[in-house]
């Protein structure tokens, strides 16, 4: 069979899936994992930027996807009223004072002689850093967070339109994976995923503890929309008039709409990268990288700078994440730092990667989808599979309330085993590297 | 009187948890620098090894309690803890049978044995909450203190008082043990020197005629009895819940490589600086410096220099100071 031949078939059989949906769920539904599978593909082809183009191993993806959704909070939500003069300037300095403590330290670690007076200027700069850092940060936090804590309690954003959150929570996982290859690159490769699995857990923390930046685990909600709300288009008699013509009831109509557009906005962005991505693989760039993963040694006795083009790659990588998380974020219109779970924003890219296939750019877009509706699906077919199981036994025999209960856990082990059955039997995944 | 107060306060804040947490980051350390040492990866799976080789020890508990039988004043766990082991030595057994020993044969690179012990990991997780539920569990019985803060109150007559749980006695007596037996068993044995010696240099090891699927075995069957203790010993001491010990791997793999990875008197070491950095950070020093402190200037605050929540962020950050400044580690381990 031929390569685009089969690589149409596969794409047709994920769409006749969300179209079944569609038919027998609904529509929404169908649509709510259209743009879920659109943001998902794009968590993977950063992730298989990373993988299968470099051969670097992230393990952190919930991290730069969580930093995402912190920048939507940031520039989309509205400025808490009295929030800056309270404490903002406060917790501004107090992080400057943070970073030219550690930016001094690293200066004196640059240019003073080995030795043991070294060691007692660098830690006596970072203390003294650190008291004055939480002196001044503390009555800060504490102002910001008396403000109305039940509705506010943080700084809230900059207000600005919500779409411009995406580039700059790139730029935020940017600037994390830039603290990370830093440390991490260069040494072996197991150490990036001990770090990343590092940093994800603590951004994590961050986002759950501190209240004056995130609101913590109140969460942040209503957060603005790129796309008009459903009541103001049931209410927009020129909207209702068309809907009405093509025969939807009018809260369909919105609905659907609403989504439709979401859908168009993520597949405009998915189409850039996916179009960069495609790019970037066929350039000398892609190429050296290439080279560089499969033969690290080589690579550099021909003269190329391993450690710098893998700190690039692994930058854009998560960058890539980071704007997925804003997306999807955007998307919820609330950010909920305790829904972040490695097994789902970290270890289902994974898979949807080496299911798609590594090293390829359509086959990440395909995992992405085939494992969402799969992701989606898991649960009921699940609970399904326990209700047959259990068919025999009694209501109420502890066993059988047991087995249903667990049904939850089931997505667990279904995704551990795609990833292991998949890594062994074909390792090349759907849509293999050329 | 009052330095003696301090004193106390230190140790039943600061050292009695630290040397019982350093013990069970050690044990846990120790099997994650083995498996270096020997397969040579980072083992992603040892979290939740640690998880389902505890829950086969509650579950033995729970058995054990509902038929009466008891050790007194110990926990009934230790009771239950070698046939844990046993459930735990056969289960990384058939995982490597089925999923690890492929790959090695293949000499597959080592981040695709990382990327499969993730795989492993979400499998493991996947059956202890399908078996035991996600929710705190309790398998604790017995005395529950060495010495109880009032008693030490009573004894001594000190303000302060100190307080020893039995579990983080026993936890540091297991420890000492285990760790005594690991290292006579790698020093002075056959099998444990055809260990170290594959681990030193694997082709000159092969050459001398050692089997590496046999090293490979009792690597496995040794880094069981560590997870399964140090599993057990960490949810009697705090809880037990699945989901911490997935947590539990920052920690444990920032004390692997602290100590250098695949040296296991780094592993132990790291395991202590590791637990010591994050209780010191995250405890509050105001009781110690009242104390200390000349009388009107005790402090007002907490003197917490981090809040717990950010205990990872402890193991963490020395894990960035070690990469960057020492990355083979304190002791000196295997390769960059």
């Amino acid at each position: 069979m031929n390569e685009t031949l089969r690589n149409t078939g596969l794409f047709a059989i994920v769409a006749a899936l969300i179209i079944y949906t569609g038919f027998a769920q609904s529509w929404n539904a169908a649509l709510l994992i259209i743009s879920m599978g659109l943001i998902s593909s794009i968590m993977a082809l950063g992730v298989n930027l990373q993988w299968g183009f470099a051969g670097l191993f992230n393990v952190g993806i919930m991290g730069f996807v969580a930093l995402g959704g912190l920048a939507t909070v940031l520039i989309g939500m509205p400025p808490t009223l009295g929030g800056w003069s309270a404490g903002g300037w406060g917790v501004t300095a107090a992080l400057l004072m943070g970073a030219i403590t550690i930016f001094a330290a690293a200066i004196i670690a640059k240019r003073m002689r080995k030795g043991w007076l070294r060691m007692v200027t660098i830690t006596g700069i970072l203390v003294a850093g650190f008291m004055l850092f939480r002196a001044v940060l503390d009555p800060a936090v504490e102002a910001i967070e008396a403000l109305n804590p039940a509705q506010t309690g943080y700084l809230g954003g900059l207000g600005l339109p919500v779409i411009l959150a995406w580039p700059v929570g790139g730029l935020f996982a940017a600037g994390a994976a830039w603290i990370i290859g830093k440390t991490a690159l260069g040494l072996r490769s197991d150490y990036l995923a001990i770090a990343t699995l590092g940093i994800a857990e603590i951004i994590i923390a961050v986002l759950k503890n501190e209240d004056w930046l995130s609101r913590g685990v109140k969460n942040v909600i209503g957060i603005p929309r790129p796309v008009p709300y459903e009541i103001d288009l049931q209410n927009d008699p020129g909207f209702m008039e068309r809907a009405a013509g093509l025969g939807f009831d009018p809260v369909e109509a919105s609905t659907l709409w609403v989504k439709v557009l979401y859908v168009l906005l993520f597949a405009g962005v998915l189409l850039i990268l996916l179009w960069l991505s495609q790019r970037a693989l066929h350039s000398p760039w892609g190429r050296m990288l290439r080279a560089i993963r499969d033969n690290e040694t080589a690579a550099e006795a021909m003269g190329k700078d391993v450690t710098a083009r893998h700190l690039q790659v692994f930058i854009l990588g998560s960058a890539i994440c980071g704007i997925a998380g804003a997306m999807m974020t955007t998307l919820d219109g609330q950010l909920t730092p305790g829904s972040y779970q490695p097994l789902r924003f970290t270890f289902l890219i994974w898979v949807m990667v080496i299911v798609g296939g590594s090293g390829n750019n359509l086959g990440a877009v395909l995992g992405g989808f085939l494992m969402w509706y799969l992701w989606v699906m898991v649960e009921p077919m699940g609970l399904w599979l326990m209700n047959l199981v259990t068919m025999g036994m009694s209501d109420g025999y502890w066993l059988k309330d047991h087995l249903i209960e667990s049904a939850a856990h089931m997505r667990l082990m279904t995704m551990g085993a795609v990833l292991l059955l998949v890594l062994r039997f074909s390792p090349r995944g759907l849509i293999p590297e050329k | 009187m009052d330095l003696l107060n301090a004193i106390v306060a230190l140790a039943n804040y600061v050292l009695v948890p630290g040397i019982a947490y350093g013990s069970q980051l050690a044990l846990g350390a120790l099997g994650v620098t083995l498996v270096y040492g020997i397969l040579r990866f980072s083992n992603f799976a040892h979290g939740d090894t640690m998880a389902l080789g505890a829950m086969s020890a509650v579950l033995i508990t729970w058995g054990f309690q509902a038929i009466g039988l008891h050790l007194w004043a110990l926990p009934t766990a230790l009771l239950a803890l070698p046939f844990a082991i046993v459930f735990t030595i056969a289960l990384l057994l058939g995982t490597d049978r089925l999923v690890y020993r492929f790959y090695r044969e293949k000499k597959a690179k080592p981040v695709i044995f990382v990327i499969v012990s993730l795989g492993v990991t979400f499998i493991y997780n996947g059956i202890t909450r399908f078996i035991i539920g996600s929710d705190d569990k309790n398998f604790l019985d017995g005395e529950r203190f060495i010495i109880s803060a009032r008693t030490f109150k009573k004894m001594t007559g000190l303000e302060e008082g100190l307080a020893i749980k039995t579990t983080q006695g026993l936890t540091v007596i297991t420890a000492i043990i285990v760790v005594a037996l690991l290292f006579w068993f790698l020093n002075k044995t056959r099998s444990g020197k055809s260990m170290r010696a594959y681990s030193d240099n694997e082709d000159l090891a092969l050459l001398s005629g050692i089997n590496p699927e046999r090293v490979v075995m009792i690597t496995w069957i040794i880094v069981a009895c560590l997870a399964t203790t140090a599993g057990v010993l960490y949810g009697l001491d705090k809880s037990y819940k699945p989901f911490t010990y997935f947590q539990l791997l920052l920690p444990i793999f920032a004390s692997a490589i602290v100590g250098g990875l695949g040296n296991p008197v780094g592993a132990i070491a790291g395991g202590f600086v590791i637990a010591f950095s994050e209780v010191t950070i995250t405890y509050a020093w105001k009781k110690v410096l009242g104390y200390l402190m000349p009388a009107g200037f005790e402090p007002d605050s907490l003197v917490q220099l981090m809040s717990t929540d950010y205990k990872f962020a402890v193991s963490f950050v020395i894990l960035l100071i070690v990469l960057l400044f020492k990355p083979t580690g304190l002791f000196k381990g295997q390769s960059v």
